[in-house]
């Protein structure tokens, strides 16, 4: 990748007394990339953010944003950046207008600039009609949408978000997801956390899988896919006999049991279970495309967290 | 870390023009409602000095050379300065603080933590500025003022509003909820509402309840700046009571940002 790179980690590492929350981490962001943090909660994704924000000192490492020093030019790196936070950080005491307006302030962006900003972002998040209206009114799909206009106010050419869908019902989440693609059609470096597989699939041109700490795997969610769980999954019900034969037939595929599902990965390519179908009857049989999930879940395993 | 620990809650903070973003978000919420806002400063005093200046005062008699209601009056400004910071820098910054997390949303902008707990701060002085000043215009209506000095009681106000925002940002910074504010608000403010030459002169008092008065209470002081600018019975001791506040005032201002920083920044 010959592009610039915007942001630089290396042996980034954050202790909170003597918990590990980032472990000795590498990574890049190139300019005008969408780049997601994939993992589990808990895995050191937000604190990461925090970092590269500036608002979290690091404990060992280097990090650097446009080639500016976190540690010591944080007040040039804040002003370029925009932030969408996981938890609703909008200010109560305003309504959803005046909160841009407030926000606008601490970026030294002149009043007529700021009140035409705002105006304008809250038509890019279609909240106009909500602008009079304070915060404790609007749904948590629309506190996200505000929240995202507020990370814009300044024109960021880097945006961090902290899972931007997270609890959001499907409508709310395809809007988010239009309009961070067309920020990134404009050029606007994405750095996003989630841990919903989808959203990574669908935005990022690269992702990190985070797992207690440290990045288990970097890669395009198509390579990933491929790599680890090949293109498609056989899944059938749970059945000793089956499960003996499916050993048999795929001596180098790996089987998970599931629940009451028997789930087949390999690393051939497509069609390889439909021959299998064609001539055997299983039940609730089903061949469907692997997906990042899939990934997820081979690395960081079944575990819940937290 | 450790070695340098005790230092650090004095290290001065970096400050720009952006501490006065922070004091303008809160002006702008205060704005808001000032309607009501002015009711307390407005109406309180106006009961106490029918209450316990005619009232009161006609039990009592004549107090250090006045009238008892000409007495009380000055210190309601000065008890003003204290309680308007007081509360503006424990139970409103601790609310924006933790539950609002609005801090959380400033610090990233360019501003820094620093800054941000400085306008918090200039904001507590500037409240205690804008009600002292109401609860001024509320003795000088009952005609308790005379000389050309109580014009300096505003100052006055900022520089004691600082200083208890300071001493409440401290608390703030190290309180583990917003119930906790129960210990300073019963243990060192209402004791200063009564001890500190308020309502009945300090020398009238145990000579033990003057001392810690004198040495401890920042609200004895200001009722005896506020008391003598507001009657024009100026001396050289004022200026030890002044000189007090040069000395508290930075020590608090620094050590609250820095205890705030303990606590925020991780």
């Amino acid at each position: 990748m010959k592009s610039k790179v915007l942001i630089e980690a290396v042996g980034l590492t954050k202790k909170f007394g003597n918990v590990v929350a980032v472990d000795n981490i590498d990574f890049n962001v190139a300019k005008g990339e969408c780049f997601g943090f994939l993992g589990p909660n808990g895995a050191g994704k937000t604190t990461t953010m925090k970092m590269v924000n500036c608002v979290l000192p690091l404990t060992a490492g280097r990090l650097k944003v446009a080639a500016m020093n976190v540690t010591e030019q944080p007040r040039e790196i804040k002003k370029m950046i925009g932030v969408a936070p996981q938890e609703d950080n909008l200010d109560p005491d305003f309504t959803v207008f005046h909160n841009l307006i407030v926000y606008a302030r601490y970026f030294d962006i002149p009043k007529v600039k700021a009140q035409k900003q705002a105006e304008e972002l809250l038509r890019f998040v279609q909240l106009e009609e909500k602008r009079d209206v304070l915060i404790d009114q609007l749904s948590s799909g629309m506190k996200r949408r505000l929240i995202l206009a507020r990370a814009l106010i300044n024109e960021p050419q880097i945006l961090l978000l902290d899972e931007p869908t997270t609890g959001l019902d499907p409508q709310a989440r395809h809007l988010i997801w239009d309009k961070i693609r067309d920020l990134q059609k404009q050029g606007v470096t994405i750095v996003l956390t989630t841990h919903y597989m989808e959203e990574a699939a669908q935005l990022c041109d690269r992702t990190v899988i985070m797992d207690n700490g440290k990045i288990i795997e970097e890669g395009k969610p198509g390579d990933l896919i491929k790599k680890h769980v090949g293109e498609e999954v056989l899944e059938v019900a749970y059945d000793e006999d089956v499960l003996r034969f499916l050993k048999s037939a795929f001596p180098a595929a790996r089987l998970d049991v599931m629940g009451d599902r028997i789930q087949v990965f390999t690393n051939q390519p497509r069609g390889v279970f439909s021959e299998i179908l064609k001539k055997f009857e299983f039940k609730a049989a089903m061949i469907r495309d692997a997906n990042l999930e899939d990934v997820f879940l081979k690395l960081t395993g079944r575990r819940l967290r937290e | 870390m450790k070695a340098k620990g005790k230092l650090a809650y004095f290290s001065p903070p970096k400050l720009s023009y952006r501490v006065w973003r922070v004091w303008r978000r809160d002006q702008d919420v205060f704005m808001k409602t000032y309607k009501v806002n002015f009711i307390p400063p407005l109406v309180e005093p106006i009961f106490y000095l029918l209450g316990l200046g005619f009232g009161l005062g006609a039990i009592v008699g004549r107090v250090e050379g006045t009238s008892y209601i000409a007495f009380i009056g000055p210190a309601l400004v000065a008890t003003q300065m204290m309680y308007s910071s007081f509360f503006e820098c424990t139970y409103g910054s601790f609310v924006r603080m933790y539950y609002q997390k609005t801090f959380d949303a400033i610090i990233a902008t360019p501003l820094s933590l620093e800054e941000v707990i400085a306008g918090e701060l200039l904001w507590g002085a500037t409240k205690s500025l804008v009600y002292s000043a109401i609860v001024l215009g509320v003795i000088v209506a009952f005609g308790l003022v005379s000389g050309p000095f109580f014009l300096l009681i505003l100052p006055l106000s900022f520089l004691v509003g600082l200083l208890f925002s300071s001493i409440a940002m401290c608390f703030t910074a190290i309180t583990p909820n917003i119930d906790s504010f129960n210990y300073p608000s019963f243990l060192f403010i209402t004791p200063m509402f009564i001890l500190s030459g308020t309502f009945f002169p300090l020398t009238d008092l145990p000579p033990e309840v003057q001392t810690v008065s004198n040495v401890f209470f920042p609200l004895t002081h200001a009722v005896a700046l506020t008391r003598a600018l507001a009657t024009a019975a100026l001396s050289a001791t004022l200026l030890l009571n002044l000189a007090w506040f040069l000395v508290t005032v930075p020590f608090f201002f620094v050590l609250s940002i820095n205890l705030m920083k303990r606590r925020l920044i991780k």
